[in-house]
């Protein structure tokens, strides 16, 4: 694939940063994407169709998913939850929506981050750079947090001797809070540590992964006891 | 206690009377009828009563009248030898009293009248027991010369047998007679009781009063239960409409029979049924404006995106191309980027207007936001040569509010300043109270003219016209600013002076939904060298 096209090959380096399928059904921006990628030295697919979106996943096995919410032959937030429901691949969600419902409705869906349209090519490349960059050394670091064990080097966290499923994101998330179970952190604390933001972006972001989080490792997702609250500043570890 | 209690039930009486129409009409109907009764009552009894007298005085003074003729007769049939003035007198007098005795009246018998003697200074006979006072001076006066029989109303005192003076009213008729012994005229006064008449008079006031109870009863019943046939509906409508009234739009009267108020029940139902149609095209129309502002907005940014990236190619690699090329590229960028405020900007005031805008609030600390806002707004205040200072207590100053649209609010307050600064610093003041937290945002630049504070939140109204667009703001930052504080329930006002610049304060109450009293910040800044008012 990455063969194929060349003609614009003076940006790219020797080896390609990521692999990234785009789903969009604007055709003109979704190759406009693919340029602009290329220039930041990603491999990048396009993809027109929400129906094709999961077989061309399977086939390209991306390191993340540009997808747009609104596609033909399948809904964005349909393709987002499939994609979910076998892989932890980051998915950054194009919304032309910056509307409350929207974003938040896509979040739940499994997206990581969403970028709303039109947005500057250099901060989309940055928010993907962020999310594809945590492939670094791994650490042998155990943490516990509440009843949970947490294996960072080998990304995993088991209950009683049962694993939990999270997404790469929610990992993240955890392992930042567990870290330091004696800090509060702000949200625009964890949305530079876990999302890799400089400047603080929409803490509703925090906000719906805290969800999406205590869904999967609390007892009571009502009562939490593994991520707890701080009214009016933000979220801290619970007590081990 | 009582003294608290009591104004307490008497407000409770006072506003069960001003709510209860039944309670008022009840009262006032019976009220009304009582007068009515009362005076139908009293002018009853005044007819009984005169008709009772005048019956009783006929034949009293008919009775008195054949006492005297008899009298008068036995005297002339008497000897006319027998000069014994006292023996004729007993004559004269003891077949009356005798009479009297069975027939029930009393006599006096006063006189001679030439002498002059009063009944009072003794002499006077009459029946045993009998106060003679009873007879009222007045009519012994009229018998001082002598003159036809007269009567007139008295109370007559008798002694009973136990010592005590017996009062009741009576009638006094007296005549006058000739003693033939010593020729002088003696008057005779005939006391007949009227305790016959007293009690039929007491039996019938009984029997009226009894009647006008039983009736006054009898129309407050009948107007308790008229008034309630009617009220019970009215009431049962009240709740119905206070139902919809809060919103249950489906809430509908059971209508039953054809009268008055059935027919309100189906004017009421359709009346109801219309504004539930009303509200509901509305809704339908709120609907279809916010998917027009959706789908507009989505047809709209995936064109812009695509300009702006490919934009940004061409800006990016400008340095290759001729430099009128390269200017053009750069010129395509920067209005490529007021474009995409002006659309978002034009995107939020339309979601404002179809009523889409939703708050997710949370505590924020506006002390936070104050310094998050110096920070994003560095770069333009470094272009403006301004200084962004921030003024701000020890402590967290907290409202329940939308982070997001609250630091949209302070950002655009703050670059509106540094606007209008003119390289003069910009404080951005900061407090709070248990009630509500306010940011004031304080430049020293061009300031407003009077009359311009209110202006400044109309959509893309300028000061000045003809003033070069420093930031290049859409003009419409204030407006949604505006209504972002309205959606938070808060306060965003506006303070100017020409020359000594302009204070702009956010309000927002500590508490979602709390109504705001006063701000923690004084809308006319200290510095301003005018009364805080």
């Amino acid at each position: 694939m990455w063969g194929t096209i060349d003609g614009m090959t003076h940006a790219v380096d020797a080896a390609p940063k990521g692999r990234i399928l785009v789903v969009d059904d604007d055709a003109s921006l979704a190759e406009m994407l693919t340029i602009v990628l290329r220039q930041e030295g990603f491999e990048s697919r396009m993809c027109v169709r929400g129906d094709r979106a999961l077989s061309d996943f399977h086939e390209f096995r991306p390191d993340l998913v540009l997808l747009d919410l609104m596609l033909p032959g399948k809904d964005g937030i349909d393709v987002c939850k499939e994609i979910r429901a076998e892989s932890g691949v980051p998915i950054v969600m194009l919304t032309a929506k910056g509307d409350t419902i929207d974003v938040v409705l896509g979040l739940e869906s499994g997206a990581d981050d969403y970028v709303v349209k039109p947005f500057k090519p250099k901060e989309l490349v940055a928010r993907i750079r962020a999310r594809v960059r945590r492939f670094d050394e791994p650490v042998n670091e155990s943490l516990t947090i509440g009843d949970l064990a947490i294996d960072v080097a080998g990304h995993s966290v088991i209950r009683n001797g049962a694993p939990i499923n999270l997404t790469p994101l929610e990992f993240d998330l955890l392992v930042c809070l567990a870290r330091k179970p004696w800090q509060v952190f702000t949200r625009e604390v964890l949305l530079e540590q876990v999302w890799g933001y400089r400047h603080a972006a929409d803490t509703r972001l925090v906000n719906v992964h805290v969800q999406r989080l205590r869904s999967k490792v609390e007892h009571d997702p009502e009562n939490p006891e593994i991520v707890v609250t701080v009214r009016g500043v933000g979220y801290k570890a619970g007590s081990p | 206690m009582t003294s608290r209690s009591l104004p307490a039930a008497l407000r409770r009486s006072l506003t069960f009377w001003r709510r209860s129409i039944q309670a008022r009409v009840v009262v006032s109907t019976v009220l009304l009828s009582a007068a009515v009764v009362s005076i139908v009552g009293w002018f009853l009894l005044q007819q009984t009563r005169e008709g009772l007298l005048d019956n009783r005085v006929a034949a009293v003074v008919a009775e008195a009248n054949n006492e005297t003729v008899e009298a008068r007769d036995r005297l002339a049939a008497a000897p006319g030898t027998d000069i014994d003035t006292v023996a004729q007198q007993q004559d004269l007098v003891e077949p009356i009293i005798q009479r009297g005795e069975t027939r029930g009246f009393s006599v006096v018998m006063s006189g001679p009248v030439e002498s002059g003697a009063r009944i009072e200074d003794g002499g006077a006979r009459s029946t045993l027991d009998l106060d003679t006072s009873s007879v009222p001076v007045a009519l012994e006066e009229h018998f001082d010369e002598p003159a036809g029989p007269a009567w007139t109303y008295t109370q007559i005192r008798t002694e009973g047998e136990d010592d005590q003076i017996h009062t009741e009213p009576g009638i006094v008729v007296g005549s006058q007679v000739r003693l033939p012994a010593d020729g002088s005229t003696y008057t005779l006064y005939y006391l007949f009781p009227l305790e016959e008449q007293q009690e039929t008079l007491a039996s019938v006031t009984r029997a009226l009063l009894t009647a006008a109870l039983l009736l006054l009863v009898l129309v407050a019943g009948l107007t308790w239960l008229v008034t309630r046939q009617v009220v019970t509906p009215i009431r049962f409508v009240r709740r119905v409409a206070e139902r919809l009234a809060a919103g249950q739009l489906q809430e509908r009267l059971r209508v039953t029979g054809e009268d008055d108020l059935a027919r309100l029940a189906t004017s009421f139902n359709q009346m109801a049924t219309s504004l539930q149609r009303q509200i509901r095209q509305l809704e339908e129309l709120s609907r279809v404006q916010q998917r027009f502002v959706s789908d507009v907005s989505h047809e709209l940014r995936t064109p812009l995106t695509t300009v702006r990236m490919a934009g940004d190619v061409l800006h990016d690699a400008r340095r290759e191309f001729d430099p009128a090329t390269s200017r053009a590229a750069e010129l395509l960028q920067t209005e490529l980027d007021r474009f995409e405020t002006l659309l978002v900007d034009l995107l939020e005031i339309s979601r404002f207007d179809a009523g889409a805008a939703v708050l997710e609030t949370d505590d924020v600390n506006l002390v936070d936001v104050a310094h998050r806002v110096v920070d994003l707004t560095r770069a333009l205040a470094e272009q403006h040569d301004t200084a962004v200072l921030v003024d701000a207590p020890d402590h967290a100053c907290l409202a329940e509010a939308d982070v997001r649209r609250v630091e949209r609010i302070v950002r655009n307050l703050v670059t509106n300043a540094i606007d209008h600064a003119e390289s003069r610093d910009v404080v951005i003041h900061v407090a709070s109270d248990d009630h509500a937290a306010a940011v004031a945002v304080r430049d020293y630049g061009v300031g407003l003219a009077s009359g311009e504070s209110a202006l400044v939140f109309n959509r893309f109204w300028r000061s000045d016209p003809s003033r070069a667009r420093a930031s290049g703001g859409t003009g419409l930052g204030l407006s949604i600013s505006l209504e972002d504080t309205h959606l938070h329930g808060g306060w965003l006002q506006a303070w100017g002076r020409p020359g000594q610049g302009a204070q702009f304060r956010l309000t927002l109450p500590r508490r979602a939904g709390a109504i705001l009293r006063q701000s923690p910040l004084p809308l006319v800044p200290e510095d301003a060298g005018e009364p805080v008012s």
